[in-house]
C-alpha cells in the first residue's frame, strides 16, 4: 500500500504504534509478512512481495486475509496482538506471532462455531462463583504437553462453567487488559513497555485479576493456547503466515504418510507443504 | 405421535465395534436387522485429504456435538453435579461407526486375572487384599471361554502384532506381522531388554500390509501417515467399522442403517421389549421401531442412560449398595496413563511420523505377573512408549520449571520439539461403590430427557497404583538416556476430564442378578430380549487397552443373539455371589 493511500491517524497513535514496534522487537526495516504490522509500517519498509523472490511474493501477495471479522475495534486487536507477541515473541529462531498473522487466526476462530460455542453444552443453570470456570483449557492430557504440575491439579467442578461463550470470553479479557494497563500506567495496553505487558500478563495468569464471568487464569489460558494454535495452525486458518511456524518446528505439513522413513535414524529435513498442496495432490 | 414402523428381528442401537459386529452377524446369520446411528453417514471419502490437526485434534470434527446432550460429573455423593460442556473434556464418538472410526488402534488381549479377578486375588493373597468398598468381581467369563472370539475379532481386524512374551495361550498367532519399528520405539525395547523386561511391539489395528479379513474386506497398508488416533483413515488401513462390519452387514441385503437417528427409549411391556422409539434429527419426527430383539451396542454412556431413561432394572443406589444399573462404573481416567516424559539433548526423532498404534510394551507390571504381597493395590498394565506421530500444536513440552509463555517458552518448545520421548502406565482401575452412574436431577438435552451423571473419585488404590506406575516408568526413561527425566505428578482428584474414550461399566456383567445387569452373553437378567453390548459390560477396568475385549464381547453377544432368536430364553442360569462383588 502506497505511503499516500493510507487512512489518516492520528499523531499519537502513529507514535505508540512506532513505540509498540520497537518494544516488540521489530524494527522497521525487518521482514514483516503483513498481519497488524502491514498496516501501521511506511513504505520505506520492503515487504516481502517487493523482494524479487517469486516463490515468496506469490504467497504473500494475498493480504485479503488479513482484515478482522470479529472484533470491530482496531484498539481491542491491537491489544490482542501485542498480547500474542508477549507469549509467542520473534527470536532468531524466526517470526513471533504478529508475523505468523496470529491475531488474524484468533479473529476468524472467534468469529466461527469455536468462538460462539456451536458444539458446546451451553444450557444453564450455570454455577454463581467466579471460581467455576478456572480450569477451562488446563491441558492436563500427557501425550501432548507432557508433564506439569500446574495441570494436574484436580479442579472441583467440571472446568468450563461460564455463560460467556469464547468470542466473549476474550472480549472481557481484552478489555481486562486495557483497563489493567489504563489504570496502573494510564496507556494503552499495546503502549506499554514489554515488561508492563508481562507483568499484566502474569496477574492474569495467576487469577490475581478478578474478571466477570471467567476466572482470570481461565482466559490466560485460552489466550495462549489459540496463540500457540495460530502459529501451528495450517495456514488455511489464517495463521503460521508462509508455513513459517512449521519452519521452526522442522514441521512438514501433511503427508501421504513415511512408509519409507519411519525406520530412518536420521532427522528428516522437510520442505514445508500446506493443506492446499496436500489437496491439490488429490485434485 | 411416534410413527410405529415394520417390525424387525433386531433393532441395534450404535454403529461402532459393538453395535456393527451385532448387526453383521445377525445379517450374515439371515436376520433383518435395523441399526440406528445418531450421527451422520460417513465412510472413507470423508477423510480423503483432511490431514488437518486443528481441526480434528484441537477442535473435535469428529466427537459427539455436545450442544444438545452431554454428562454432568461430580467427585462426591453429596455434590451437585454440573455440565461437561466442552469437546475438549468430553470426547465421545459419534457418526457411523462411532468413536471406533477415531481410535488409535492398540490392541492388547486381556489377561485370564482381568477374567477373573476376585477369586485369583483372593487364592493368592487372600480374602483382606480385598479392600471394602471394592466391587471387583469374576465376570461369569474365563479367558479360555473368551479366547476363541478375541481370535475372531482380531481376525476381523486383521490386527499386526507379535508374540508377548509374558502372554497367554492363543490358539492362532496374529493375522498379520507386527508394523515396522521407529527408532524411539527401538530404544524404548533395547533398552527394556537390557533392564530384564519382556518388551514387544504394540499389536496394532493400523495394518502391516494388506489383508482380507474372512468376511471379505479388504484392509490397506498403514503409511504411517501420524494423522490417526481423534481421524478416520483416509487409505482404509486402520481397521474400524466403515472397513470392516459394517460393508459385511450392508452386503448381506439384511442390514438397514439409518443414520440421524437420535433413539430416545427403549420400549417394553410385561418385562419384554417391544422395539425403540426413536428421532429423525432432520425432521423432528418420531418413530417406533419394533422387534423380536433389542440391542443396545452404543458407547457406555448411552447404554447406561437408555436403560436409566427406559426404566429397565434397579438403577443402583449407593447409599442401600443395592441396584445394579449403574453399578460398577469404571474406565481409565487422568490417573490413568501417568508415566514419566524424557528429554534427550544428542538425539533427535522424526516424531512427526507415526501411527496411532505403533509402539513398544512390556507386560512384566500387568495383571499379576508380578508379587502384590508388599504392594498396596491388585492388578497393573501394561508400560508403553507409543508413538502417533505429532501434530505441531500438541508437541510443546517443556522440561518442568520453564515458564510456559514467553522466549524462553518459545525456545524450549522448539528445540525439544523432536527430543522428547514419553513412557507410560496404562494401569487397571477397579470398581467401587461410590461410582456409578444416574440421571441428573437438573440438567436435561435437547428434548426435555435428564442428562447421564456420573459420580466418580479417585481412590487410594488408584494412588498407589499411579505412583508405582510412575517410579518404573521413570527408571526405564532414565535407562533410556534422556538427559531430562520428568516424572508425572499423580493427581489428588479425578478433573471432570473424559477426554481417553476408556470409560465402561454400569450395566456390568456377571453370574449374579443381584450385582449384575446382564449375563456372559450380555444378556439382561430382567429382560431376556434385550441385550446390552459394549465397554458397559466391564465389572471392572483391565490394565490395558479395552477395545479388543469390546470387541470379543461383542461376538459373544452375537452368537447369545442368535441363539436367544432361535430359542428364546434365558441363556444362562444365575448364581449367587459372594457378598460385595
Amino acid at each position: 500500500m502506497a505511503e499516500t493511500e493510507r487512512p489518516k491517524t492520528p499523531q499519537a497513535k502513529d507514535e505508540s504504534r512506532r513505540k509498540f514496534l520497537k518494544n516488540s522487537g521489530l524494527v522497521a526495516g525487518g521482514l514483516i509478512g503483513g498481519g497488524l504490522l502491514g498496516s501501521l509500517v511506511t513504505s520505506q519498509v520492503k515487504k516481502p512481495a517487493d523482494t524479487g523472490n517469486k516463490d515468496t511474493a506469490a504467497k504473500d501477495d494475498n493480504h485479503d486475509m488479513d482484515a478482522r471479522t470479529f472484533f470491530s475495534r482496531t484498539d481491542d486487536f491491537e491489544t490482542l496482538s501485542a498480547a500474542t507477541e508477549r507469549l509467542y515473541p520473534k527470536d532468531k529462531n524466526g517470526p513471533g506471532a504478529i508475523e505468523l498473522s496470529v491475531p488474524y487466526f484468533i479473529d476468524r476462530q472467534l468469529a466461527g462455531d469455536w468462538g460462539s460455542n456451536a458444539h458446546a453444552y451451553m444450557k444453564g443453570p450455570f454455577p454463581q462463583n467466579q471460581e467455576a470456570a478456572y480450569y477451562e483449557d488446563l491441558d492436563r492430557n500427557q501425550k501432548n504437553q507432557g508433564p506439569n504440575a500446574d495441570t494436574q491439579t484436580a479442579a472441583p467442578t467440571p472446568r468450563y462453567q461460564t455463560r460467556m461463550n469464547r468470542g466473549e470470553i476474550f472480549r472481557e479479557g481484552i478489555k481486562t487488559m486495557q483497563d489493567q494497563a489504563s489504570s496502573k500506567h494510564d496507556k494503552k495496553f499495546a503502549e506499554l513497555e514489554g515488561e508492563q505487558m508481562d507483568a499484566i500478563l502474569t496477574d492474569l495468569e495467576e487469577g490475581k485479576i478478578r474478571m466477570n464471568g471467567i476466572h482470570s487464569t481461565a482466559f490466560f489460558n485460552l489466550l495462549l493456547q489459540t496463540t500457540i494454535e495460530g502459529a501451528y495452525a495450517d495456514p488455511v486458518y489464517g495463521g503460521n503466515r508462509n508455513m513459517a511456524g512449521w519452519k521452526m518446528k522442522e514441521y512438514p505439513g501433511p503427508r501421504m504418510g513415511y512408509l519409507g522413513q519411519i525406520e530412518d535414524e536420521e532427522f528428516a529435513v522437510m520442505k514445508q507443504e500446506s493443506l492446499r498442496d496436500y489437496q491439490d495432490m488429490w485434485g | 405421535m411416534a410413527k410405529k414402523l415394520k417390525k424387525v428381528d433386531v433393532v441395534v442401537v450404535g454403529s461402532g465395534w459393538a453395535g456393527g459386529i451385532v448387526s453383521a452377524e445377525a445379517a450374515k446369520a439371515g436376520y433383518k436387522v435395523v441399526t440406528l446411528e445418531r450421527g451422520k453417514p460417513v465412510d472413507r471419502q470423508d477423510y480423503i485429504g483432511v490431514k488437518d490437526e486443528l481441526r480434528y485434534t484441537d477442535r473435535y470434527e469428529m466427537m459427539q456435538n455436545l450442544a444438545p446432550e452431554t454428562i454432568t460429573s461430580r467427585n462426591n455423593l453429596d455434590e451437585e453435579a454440573l455440565p461437561v460442556r466442552t469437546r475438549k473434556e468430553m470426547m465421545a464418538g459419534t457418526d457411523l461407526g462411532g468413536g471406533s472410526v477415531h481410535w488409535a488402534g492398540a490392541t492388547y488381549r486381556w489377561k485370564p486375572i482381568d477374567f477373573e479377578l476376585r477369586s485369583k486375588t483372593i487364592e493368592r493373597y487372600g480374602e483382606k487384599k480385598i479392600q471394602e468398598g471394592m466391587f471387583i468381581r469374576d465376570w461369569g467369563i474365563t479367558y479360555d471361554e473368551m479366547e476363541p472370539y478375541y481370535d475372531k475379532w482380531e481376525k476381523t481386524a486383521g490386527i499386526s502384532g507379535e508374540p508377548d512374551p509374558l502372554g497367554d495361550k492363543r490358539s492362532n498367532d496374529w493375522p498379520n506381522p507386527p508394523m515396522k519399528e521407529s527408532p524411539a520405539v527401538k530404544l524404548f525395547k533395547d533398552t527394556t531388554k537390557k533392564m530384564g523386561y519382556h518388551p514387544y511391539q504394540v499389536a496394532s489395528a493400523n495394518l502391516s500390509q494388506s489383508y482380507k479379513n474372512p468376511d471379505g474386506e479388504t484392509l490397506a497398508q498403514c503409511m504411517f501417515c501420524s494423522f490417526c488416533t481423534q481421524y478416520g483413515c483416509d487409505f482404509g488401513a486402520k481397521s474400524d467399522p466403515l472397513v470392516t462390519v459394517i460393508p459385511t452387514a450392508l452386503k448381506t441385503g439384511n442390514c438397514e442403517i439409518r443414520t440421524h437417528s437420535y433413539v430416545r427409549r427403549v420400549l417394553h411391556e410385561n418385562g419384554k421389549a417391544t422395539g425403540v422409539m426413536y428421532v429423525d434429527l432432520r425432521t423432528g419426527l418420531e418413530y417406533i421401531q419394533p422387534a423380536d430383539v433389542v440391542v443396545l451396542g452404543a458407547f457406555a454412556f448411552t447404554n447406561n442412560r437408555l436403560l436409566h431413561l427406559s426404566k429397565i432394572g434397579e438403577p443402583y443406589n449407593p447409599e442401600t449398595r443395592k441396584g445394579v444399573i449403574g453399578r460398577n462404573y469404571n474406565g481409565q481416567f487422568g490417573i490413568t496413563f501417568l508415566g514419566a516424559r524424557g528429554f534427550f539433548e544428542k538425539k533427535k526423532f522424526n516424531l512427526f511420523m507415526g501411527a496411532g498404534a505403533l509402539g513398544g510394551t512390556l507386560s512384566d507390571f500387568a495383571g499379576d505377573n508380578f508379587d502384590h504381597t508388599d504392594l498396596d493395590f491388585i492388578n497393573g498394565g501394561g508400560i508403553e512408549l507409543r508413538q502417533y506421530g505429532h501434530g505441531p500444536i500438541a508437541t510443546n513440552a517443556v522440561p518442568k520449571g520453564t515458564k510456559n509463555w514467553g522466549p524462553e517458552f518459545k525456545e524450549k518448545s522448539l528445540h525439544y520439539t523432536n527430543r522428547s520421548l514419553v513412557v507410560w502406565y496404562t494401569m487397571a482401575t477397579m470398581s467401587w461403590w461410590h461410582n456409578y452412574t444416574s440421571l441428573d436431577p437438573t440438567y436435561t438435552d435437547d428434548f426435555g430427557d435428564p442428562l447421564l451423571r456420573i459420580t466418580y473419585k479417585y481412590t487410594d488404590h488408584d494412588r498407589a497404583m499411579a505412583k508405582f506406575g510412575i517410579e518404573k516408568c521413570t527408571e526405564i526413561m532414565k535407562e533410556m538416556g534422556a538427559d531430562i527425566v520428568d516424572p508425572d505428578e499423580v493427581p489428588e482428584e479425578f478433573d471432570h476430564v473424559y477426554d481417553g474414550g476408556h470409560y465402561a461399566g454400569g450395566v456390568s456383567m456377571g453370574e449374579d442378578p443381584e450385582t449384575s445387569a446382564v449375563n456372559n452373553y450380555l444378556q439382561m437378567w430382567d429382560m431376556e430380549n434385550l441385550f446390552v453390548v459394549g465397554g458397559s459390560a466391564f465389572p471392572q477396568f483391565g490394565g490395558h487397552h479395552p477395545t479388543a475385549t469390546i470387541g470379543a464381547l461383542s461376538y459373544r453377544a452375537s452368537e447369545g443373539i442368535i441363539n436367544y432368536l432361535k430359542d428364546p430364553k434365558l441363556l444362562t442360569q444365575p448364581k449367587k455371589a459372594a457378598a460385595n462383588a
